[in-house]
């Protein structure tokens, strides 16, 4: 995959991308008493043995570090339902909105923490990856069919990391159709001389464009 | 600029939604919008004294907690809380200082971006600015033949500021808006004979857009917008 997070146009790291994931809230299986936790960013728990109760992600990753949970995977992260997304990837050029926008970054960390709690990880790891393949090749058959009378591009249901893949690229082919697209942006030797009003300078100009 | 909402009946929604939302989630929106944008955007000094006051209470309860010895599970727990929040707060800060250092002049010479920093910012804007104007006199620029002396101009024959640095506004952005949105001017030009240029752009909600920040600038500033 083009890897280019370190370019300062795909303004998200890998890292920060994860962060924010971590904010997605999953359900755990504690298996300790704890008392609520009023925190900054919002109020969880109270935590009970066996009873199933939601946090973010972060949380839910510490507490399984200490062997504190067990961490359910969402329901889209199963063999049927990924095999079933893999097809409609497959199947057509629509992006599929089956997936959360970071599933690439959930997937990650619950394959780095809590790969116990998965049903099938071998088999859910490599449909994740084959779902991530076909998504981002069809991104790339997309970007094809940009042109210079691409103004906006709208994209349907790509996923956070996918948008950071192609966003230096995009950004900027986009920027270059727009700038030569741009009469007044092209240098003109005229301009420079002496500032006249755009519409004079307007005429012979389109004629050498046609 | 041109921009209306096409949004029928979702003020419930929005209400719910301001409800339930934290200040963090607000932080952190503040903080991407920030990060994409080209230029600095307002200081959100409302949001940013709230969460401050919240992160002083916090690391209080933390230290209460940890002298106390009791759970330390529950304790570090609330102290990676604390970390994940003061990370958002010192990296939108930062954000907006690497901002500030790099177009410092504009922002000088600009009124509405002027306002739209904190004191302290403006304070560091101030004697950043001078501090390099001071260097720059006095290494470079009073070396040079007197045309040449200006930290803004070029030479005395440029009628603007022409080496000031300026955010580029045409740059394109990724957005997704929060409602349905309709009537984007997509170009602020002069109507020609270009078809898309006077054509009236809508979103739809949640889907996601490469646009050119100056068309949605305003509903950035409005909230209508989140860019990621």
């Amino acid at each position: 995959m083009a890897g280019q997070s370190n370019h300062e146009l795909s303004l998200f790291s890998a890292e920060e991308l994860e962060f924010i994931a971590e904010d997605e809230i999953v359900d755990i299986v504690p298996n300790l008493k704890m008392g609520p936790l009023n925190f900054i960013s919002g109020d969880f728990g109270p935590f009970t043995p066996q009873i199933v109760t939601q946090v973010p992600l972060w949380l839910a990753i510490a507490l399984k570090k200490r062997g504190k949970c067990s961490i359910r995977p969402p329901l889209w992260m199963s063999v049927e339902k990924l095999s079933q997304v893999l097809e409609a990837e497959r199947d057509s050029q629509e992006m599929s909105d089956q997936l959360p926008f970071h599933y690439v970054e959930i997937s990650r960390l619950l394959f780095d923490h809590a790969r116990d709690n998965i049903p099938d990880v071998y088999m859910v790891r490599s449909l994740i990856e084959d779902i991530r393949n076909v998504r981002f090749h069809k991104v790339e058959t997309d970007l094809e069919a940009f042109n210079g009378r691409t103004i906006a591009v709208k994209i349907k249901n790509l996923s956070a990391m996918e948008v950071n893949i192609v966003r230096p690229f995009i950004g900027r082919a986009l920027q270059a159709f727009y700038k030569h697209d741009s009469p007044e942006l092209i240098p003109d030797p005229e301009r420079v001389s002496d500032r006249r009003p755009q519409v004079v300078n307007n005429a012979p100009r389109r004629q050498l464009r046609r | 600029m041109a921009s209306s909402s096409g949004a029928e009946g979702e003020s419930l929604d929005d209400y719910d939604s301001l409800i339930a939302t934290t200040d963090v989630e607000l932080l952190k929106r503040a903080w991407r919008n920030e990060k994409a944008a080209p230029e600095i955007l307002r200081f959100e000094s409302h949001l940013i004294s709230r969460v401050k006051e919240q992160i002083q209470l916090m690391e209080e309860t933390v230290e209460e907690k940890s002298s106390g010895g009791n759970d330390p599970l529950s304790v570090s727990l609330y102290q990676m809380d604390l970390d994940r929040t003061l990370f958002l707060l010192r990296s939108y800060l930062r954000i907006r200082i690497q901002k500030i250092e790099k177009y410092m002049f504009h922002i000088l010479k600009t009124e509405e971006l002027w306002n739209r920093l904190s004191k302290d910012e403006k304070d560091f804007a101030r004697t950043c600015s001078s501090d390099l104007n001071q260097h720059l006199e006095e290494t470079v620029l009073s070396k040079l033949p007197e045309n040449y002396q200006s930290v803004l101009k070029q030479s005395i024959i440029s009628e603007e500021d022409d080496m000031v640095p300026e955010p580029q506004l045409d740059t394109f952005v990724l957005c997704r808006s929060k409602e349905y949105l309709t009537g984007i001017q997509l170009e602020d030009g002069p109507a020609d004979d270009r078809q898309f240029s006077s054509k009236l752009f809508e979103m739809e909600r949640g889907v996601l857009h490469f646009i050119c920040y100056k068309s949605i600038k305003a509903l950035v500033e409005s909230g209508k917008l989140d860019l990621l």
